[in-house]
Order: structure tokens, then C-alpha cells, then sequence
């Protein structure tokens, strides 16, 4: 038997704890409780594993990964073996001399996002008090202390109008990249969809504010933009295809082909306490579900396109159409393509409640 | 708020802090480990980026290769002014 091509890049959810309530939070509904969670050790091994299958970066994420008190020690860990260590954070909690140490443990990059410019706004969306204060101290901390820096912004109906302040915002921390991404609608973002998803129009305005601040700050700052899937007309290559470039391990040590996987309600996770990670990926059942091209219908099966975006989003395809295995809806040739965009075409006038996340 | 870097003759390249060059020992090839990128090097490419030390002129990097590869210095130049731009304007490189 052939193995597929190693993974390029693994992102560790270290823990759900995460001091923000996020109403987009990617985090699963069902959260892992902090004893559940795998131990320094097994964290040392994942890594010294994946570095012996190939992996390249590691992202540390959660919830919030400084949460964890042995942070310092993985990243040194992982360093320590070569790869390639990215930081994403909500940067609240992280204090100079916390980032000083992370530095020294041989940090790559730093991934801070932020929820708004407008402070009431994006207490309203995180669900806490004086948050985007505390993360304009925490890119300067990043800036003292040499580590190259990203600003990650999700947009959605209450904020997508302030796109050009937020590139100001990253302009102004310092930032080298600015990641402007729609809220991608798993997770906790389900229940908010009507008051999360913005109108179209919203949607196109800033797409022209971001063509000009691409051209206009060529080589200050880079600019990532990613569209949401319910206003687009061909699917993305979601993880860059389903098992063949990236996986994710839960806080409990499952290991995933991507974070919404555990969605997919007939899909069975090896974990890391039981089975090796090159087993896992070479021949776990929830990596060779989806992997390639085999397992796909029409009109995927025969699309020119299919070793493009690999079929796009699995569990989008689950949530819209109705069976994981269909063609993503986000595709103008799914037969669900429809209900996406008449799902597009709901959102609230008037703003509706959030439902924050929580341990429930 | 910075300026872009423009690559010049005289420019003396570097990688930035964050970006490195590292041997893909699993896939036997070079490559640029940058933050929440990998870019996959060819031997030009590569050449190029080893050079590229902070100490040496895009000038000299060019000559250098223009001799290793015996190829007109005129088009290296111009290759290597090309890459170095792309990479700066990523933020990948300074001069």
C-alpha cells in the first residue's frame, strides 16, 4: 500500500479555555472540560511524532493557547525539532514578559486577531469588557520583542463596514500581514448565522476597499483575504484538501482532518493516546473518508476542477445538503447551491441576540 | 507607518526575522518557512536566497550566479531583482 504525501502543518487546539465568548468561535458547541485535556508530555510526543512524518509548522490555538501554563515548554519543544511554531491568539492575557519568554523559546510568529476597531463593538462580539486595549498593548509587546506579527480580523455584519480602520489598526500595531476572513459558518457561528452573515452589498463594498488598500500598501503591509463560501461560486480547497495537507488534534488529543470534522456525525477519530500519529494519518478512518477523489458524486467525480479544490468543505456539504459525502453547496453546480444562497438572503434587519460561547 | 522595500542593485538583501531557509528532509527539497506559508524553492531560487547574507549586493548576488551558471549577468540580474521584490513585497525580505 502507498502512503499518501506527510502533512505539511499541524494546529494544536490546546485547550477550549479561552478568556472571550466569541459568537463565531470555530470551537465546537460541546467543548472539552479542562481534565480532559492531553498533558505536556503527550503534547511533546505529538510533536516529535509529526516532526518524524514530515510536518513543517505547528500552530498553537484553542481557545485561547496561552491558557495553558507549559505553552513556553511545547513551543520550545517544537522549535527544538525544526519546525516551523505560529502562535494564534486573542493576545488579552498575554503580557510582555510572557512574550518575552515565548521568544526566547524560539517563537516564529504571532497571530493576534481582533474582533473590531470600535471598543463597544467588539466588547459586544467577544463578550467581555476592554479587550481591544488590551491587545493594542499586546502587538506592541510582540513589535518590542522582534517577533514578526499577523492581524487577523473576522468580519461579519457588524464590522464588515469597518475593513479600512482595521488595516489601519494592523498598519499601526505593526503588523507585516493582515488576515481579513468572513466568519467561516461552523461551530458556534451556526445559531449566529442571521446576525453574523452581512448582506451582499456589505460584502462587495469591502471587497473594494480591500482591492485598494492591496495596491495602495504594496510591500507595507501584505493582505489575505478570504470570501465567505455563501456568496462564492466555486467551493475552496477547504485544508487544502481533506487529508492531504494539514490535521488538527482536539484538546483531548483526537485527531481531526479539520476543525469542524467532529460535526460529521458517522466519522470515527483515532486519538493520540491510542494510536501513532503516522498510522493515524496514513490510515485512519476519518482521513481516508474523504481523502482524494474516489469517494466523490457527480458532477465532482468528472469536474476539471476536482484536484483544484478537492470537493471544498465536507461538513458544509453535511450542513447544507444534508450528507457529507454530497457536492459542497458553496458550488453553483451543487443541486443545494440554492439554499445557500437563499440562507444568504435571510439575514436579520434588525440585530439579533448572540448566543455567546460557553462550557454549557 | 514603514515603506515599501525596493530592491536596487546596491541592495544588500536579507531574510527578515520569522522567515527562513530550511532542507525538507521528508521531501528532499528547499524551502522558505514564513509565517502560515511554506514556499517551495527551485535550485535558482535557492542559489539566490543562500546568497542573500545582508553583506552582499543583489549586484554582486547576480555576478556571482552569472559565473556559477554561465548565463548572461544582464537576465540573472533581472531574475533575481524579480524574486527579491516578490519576497520583500511578502514581507519576507528586507534590503
Amino acid at each position: 500500500m502507498t502512503h499518501p504525501a506527510p502533512p505539511l502543518a499541524a494546529l494544536f487546539e490546546l485547550t477550549h479555555r479561552c478568556p472571550l465568548q466569541c459568537a463565531y468561535c470555530s470551537n465546537p458547541l460541546a467543548l472539552t472540560p479542562p481534565a480532559q485535556e492531553l498533558t505536556t508530555a503527550q503534547w511533546q510526543d505529538a510533536i516529535r511524532q509529526l516532526q518524524a512524518l514530515g510536518v513543517l509548522q505547528v500552530h498553537f490555538s484553542g481557545g485561547e493557547p496561552a491558557a495553558r501554563n507549559d505553552l513556553e515548554t511545547l513551543v520550545e519543544t517544537a522549535h527544538r525539532s525544526d519546525l516551523y511554531t505560529n502562535l494564534i491568539t486573542s493576545g488579552v492575557t498575554l503580557k510582555e514578559a510572557r512574550i518575552d519568554r515565548l521568544a526566547g523559546a524560539g517563537l516564529d510568529h504571532i497571530q493576534l486577531s481582533i474582533q473590531d476597531t470600535d471598543e463597544a463593538q467588539a466588547d459586544a462580539m467577544a463578550g467581555v469588557k476592554g479587550a481591544l486595549a488590551r491587545k493594542a498593548a499586546a502587538a506592541r509587546a510582540i513589535r518590542a520583542a522582534g517577533l514578526p506579527l499577523t492581524v487577523n480580523c473576522v468580519i461579519q455584519r457588524r464590522n464588515v463596514a469597518r475593513v479600512a480602520a482595521m488595516i489601519d489598526w494592523a498598519l499601526e500595531a505593526g503588523a507585516r500581514r493582515i488576515e481579513i476572513a468572513h466568519v467561516q459558518y461552523y461551530g458556534w457561528a451556526i445559531p449566529n448565522r442571521a446576525a453574523l452573515l452581512p448582506p451582499r452589498e456589505a460584502v462587495d463594498r469591502a471587497l473594494a476597499v480591500i482591492e485598494d488598500a492591496r495596491e495602495r500598501l504594496k510591500g507595507i503591509i501584505a493582505i489575505d483575504h478570504v470570501i465567505p463560501d455563501y456568496y462564492a461560486a466555486r467551493p475552496k480547497a477547504c485544508m487544502g484538501g481533506w487529508g492531504r495537507q494539514f490535521l488538527v488534534i482536539d484538546p483531548a488529543g483526537d485527531v481531526l482532518p479539520c476543525h469542524a470534522a467532529k460535526t460529521i456525525p458517522d466519522l470515527r477519530f483515532d486519538n493520540v493516546r491510542q494510536r501513532d500519529l503516522a498510522s493515524i494519518w496514513n490510515e485512519g478512518e476519518a482521513f481516508q473518508r474523504f481523502r482524494g477523489t474516489a469517494w466523490m458524486p457527480q458532477p465532482c467525480r468528472s469536474c476539471e476542477r476536482k484536484e483544484v479544490d478537492w470537493g471544498g468543505c465536507r461538513c458544509q456539504a453535511l450542513k447544507i445538503a444534508g450528507n457529507a459525502a454530497a457536492t459542497d453547496p458553496a458550488c453553483a453546480l451543487s443541486p443545494a447551491h440554492a439554499r445557500l444562497q437563499a440562507l444568504a438572503g435571510v439575514t436579520d434587519l434588525a440585530p439579533s441576540p448572540l448566543l455567546y460561547r460557553r462550557y454549557i | 507607518m514603514s515603506e515599501r522595500i525596493l530592491i536596487a542593485r546596491e541592495s544588500r538583501p536579507s531574510l527578515r526575522r520569522g522567515v527562513r531557509l530550511q532542507f525538507d528532509s521528508a521531501r528532499q527539497r528547499w524551502l522558505l518557512q514564513a509565517p502560515e506559508r511554506i514556499v517551495l524553492l527551485d535550485e535558482i531560487a535557492h542559489a539566490i536566497l543562500t546568497r542573500c547574507d545582508g553583506n552582499v549586493s543583489v549586484a554582486a548576488i547576480s555576478e556571482d550566479l552569472a559565473r556559477q551558471y554561465a548565463a548572461p549577468k544582464e537576465e540573472i540580474e533581472r531574475d533575481v531583482s524579480e524574486l527579491l521584490q516578490e519576497l520583500a513585497d511578502k514581507g519576507y525580505v528586507s534590503a
